[in-house]
């Protein structure tokens, strides 16, 4: 057979293509995976400037469960891809906190901690809290019709402190909201259980050290992976996907294809879609403004995991109306707080990292010379609005860094930089051909954990079964 | 294969599984679900390591049959006899 043909083209070098091409490789398909970019990862990919060493997406992996624990997405993905839990090196965080003003609720990966919090600032709201999470358990997630049940109606229903659900909504939707304003119920639910009921946790060497397992796992059986290979476009005959065409004209042809691009990206890839439903395209997008320190951050007085401010009692979320950011919003958190093995020791560098809502097409619009510019104004409106939250740490500042929607683009190919793909999500992963699926962002899944999981099942459901 | 072999090679997939689990102390009468909280995927991962290594078929509707150790190897033993184990 030439090595233009396979069982199943996997579009997009992320975790949830990478982790899809392990399933079948290891079932001993012919599997490529194709990558736009010159590197792999795509949002939580990594990049090295001035010698030091920097994530792209990764705060924290969420889902985080302890060693041993047979349930949760983090011990099935370890199962499904052969994994030992030791080989992603997780450390769990140090504490977290929602701040607004002057209130602060401080979770870590116990519910029971975020319980004691909210039965202290929130004593009326306890027995709704308990009953938030006895429903929680019991939903039954990624079915459809109920996933997209407005999340706001549903906390009113349940709590009568409106700034509860404002702090309650504000990392949730931080971590995973495509949608501005209001979030699907599904979604809410999948975040609440990956942050609040699992938690995070992060390896010691970042997110370099998960693709590196994931990649040297796929070439070890045996797939292909193919990197600056953008698509031009999917070839559809009827309903069906014969292939695909590389930006530099080579064609190869697939019994199958999955595609991590996104839902409105993947069908304006297909050669006969007459209309692309831009208005399931997502908007949420950001910057992220980085400072390296002179020491740890806990010396600079930030020894927190993460933090997630908002300025007032009402937490808005949706891009900015007039500005290229909104920084009335923000999370702050440091790769060093976590709890590293006594073996890892600490991180050589203090980081912190902060991420504010930004606009696209303001960013985009820019010329090189302003460009640059924007991104030194915006990092220190954007730190100086978080240091109203978190102690002052900008005298220690060293190095910064700052990237925008503009590279968030360039890493993952999403229409407006959107980082957590369409407001709406195609759970099933099934399209309009008969054998070309989604995975990725825009099934419901969100993170590193999420990413994979989501690669996994689409593996599983639509290019294993076919074949038993 | 004789059923101890048949026994041996389902211990060996489900270590690659879940290679953290300890499998010295597996009962073959108690189900897997419940001593290992297997889940559907995790059959059928058992199902298609099978058919990979052994060209073993088993229908959706047999899948029952996996339920524990004992089930398991008697409901291959036919299936598996004529196998020479490598």
């Amino acid at each position: 057979m030439s090595n233009t043909d396979y069982d199943t083209i996997i579009i997009g070098a992320g975790m949830s293509g990478l982790a899809a091409g392990i399933r079948l490789a290891h079932y001993d398909q012919r599997v490529c995976v194709l990558e736009k970019h010159y590197t792999i990862g795509g949002l939580n990919s990594f990049y090295r400037v001035n010698g030091r060493n920097y994530d792209v997406g990764l705060h924290a992996m969420t889902n985080f469960t302890e060693k041993g624990a047979k349930k949760g997405p983090l011990a099935r993905l370890l199962k499904q891809l052969r994994f030992r839990w030791d080989d992603f090196q997780l450390a769990p965080q140090a504490g977290s906190a929602v701040a607004f003003p002057n209130i602060q609720l401080n979770f870590n990966n116990d519910i029971q901690f975020l319980r004691s919090e909210i039965a202290c600032h929130f004593p009326s709201q306890i027995d709704r809290f308990d009953r938030l999470l006895s429903e929680l358990i019991e939903y039954d997630d990624l079915k459809q019709d109920d996933f997209e049940i407005s999340t706001r109606k549903v906390l009113g229903e349940i709590f009568s402190e409106p700034l509860l659900i404002e702090m309650l909504l504000c990392p949730l939707m931080w971590y995973g909201n495509a949608r501005q304003h209001d979030m699907d119920y599904g979604q809410f639910c999948i975040m609440f259980r990956s942050i609040f009921l699992e938690g995070f946790a992060r390896p010691f060497k970042g997110v370099r050290l998960i693709l590196k397992n994931l990649v040297r796992r796929f070439r070890e059986l045996g797939g292909t992976l193919r990197l600056r290979s953008g698509v031009e476009r999917i070839d559809v005959d009827g309903e069906h996907a014969m292939g695909v065409t590389l930006e530099d004209g080579t064609q190869l042809t697939a019994k199958r294809i999955l595609s991590s691009a996104g839902v409105v990206e993947t069908m304006r890839m297909c050669s006969n879609s007459s209309k692309v439903d831009v208005e399931r395209t997502g908007e949420l997008t950001f910057i992220e403004s980085i400072s390296v320190l002179d020491c740890q951050p806990k010396d600079a007085g930030f020894d927190k995991t993460i933090v997630f401010f908002n300025e007032s009692d009402k937490f808005n979320w949706s891009q900015p109306e007039s500005d290229l950011c909104d920084v009335r919003t923000g999370v702050l958190c440091s790769p060093n707080n976590y709890l590293y093995s006594q073996e890892a020791g600490e991180l050589e560098a203090g980081f912190i990292r902060q991420t504010s809502i930004a606009h696209f097409g303001r960013w985009m619009a820019l010329d090189e010379r302003a460009y640059r510019q924007q991104k030194m104004r915006w990092y220190d409106l954007s730190t100086e609005s978080a240091t109203r939250f978190v102690p002052d740490f900008r005298r220690h500042v060293i190095d910064t860094d700052v990237f925008t929607p503009k590279t968030i683009r360039r890493f993952t190919s999403h229409d407006n930089g959107a980082v957590y793909g369409a407001t709406k999500k195609q759970l099933d992963g099934t399209t309009h051909l008969d054998n070309l699926y989604l995975c990725g962002t825009d099934q419901g899944f969100v993170g590193i954990v999420g990413a994979i999981v989501s690669g996994i099942s689409m593996a599983n459901q639509h290019c294993l079964r076919s074949d038993l | 294969m004789t059923p101890a072999e048949i026994r041996d090679e389902i211990l060996d997939i489900l270590s690659e599984i879940a290679p953290d689990e300890d499998l010295s102390d597996l009962e073959d009468a108690k189900s897997f679900r419940e001593q290992m909280e297997l889940d559907s995927m995790d059959f059928l991962d058992i199902v298609m390591e099978l058919r990979k290594r052994h060209r073993v078929q088993i229908p959706e509707d047999e899948y029952t049959n996996l339920a524990s150790m004992a089930s398991t190897v008697s409901y291959l033993e036919p299936k598996m006899r004529e196998i020479v184990k490598a």
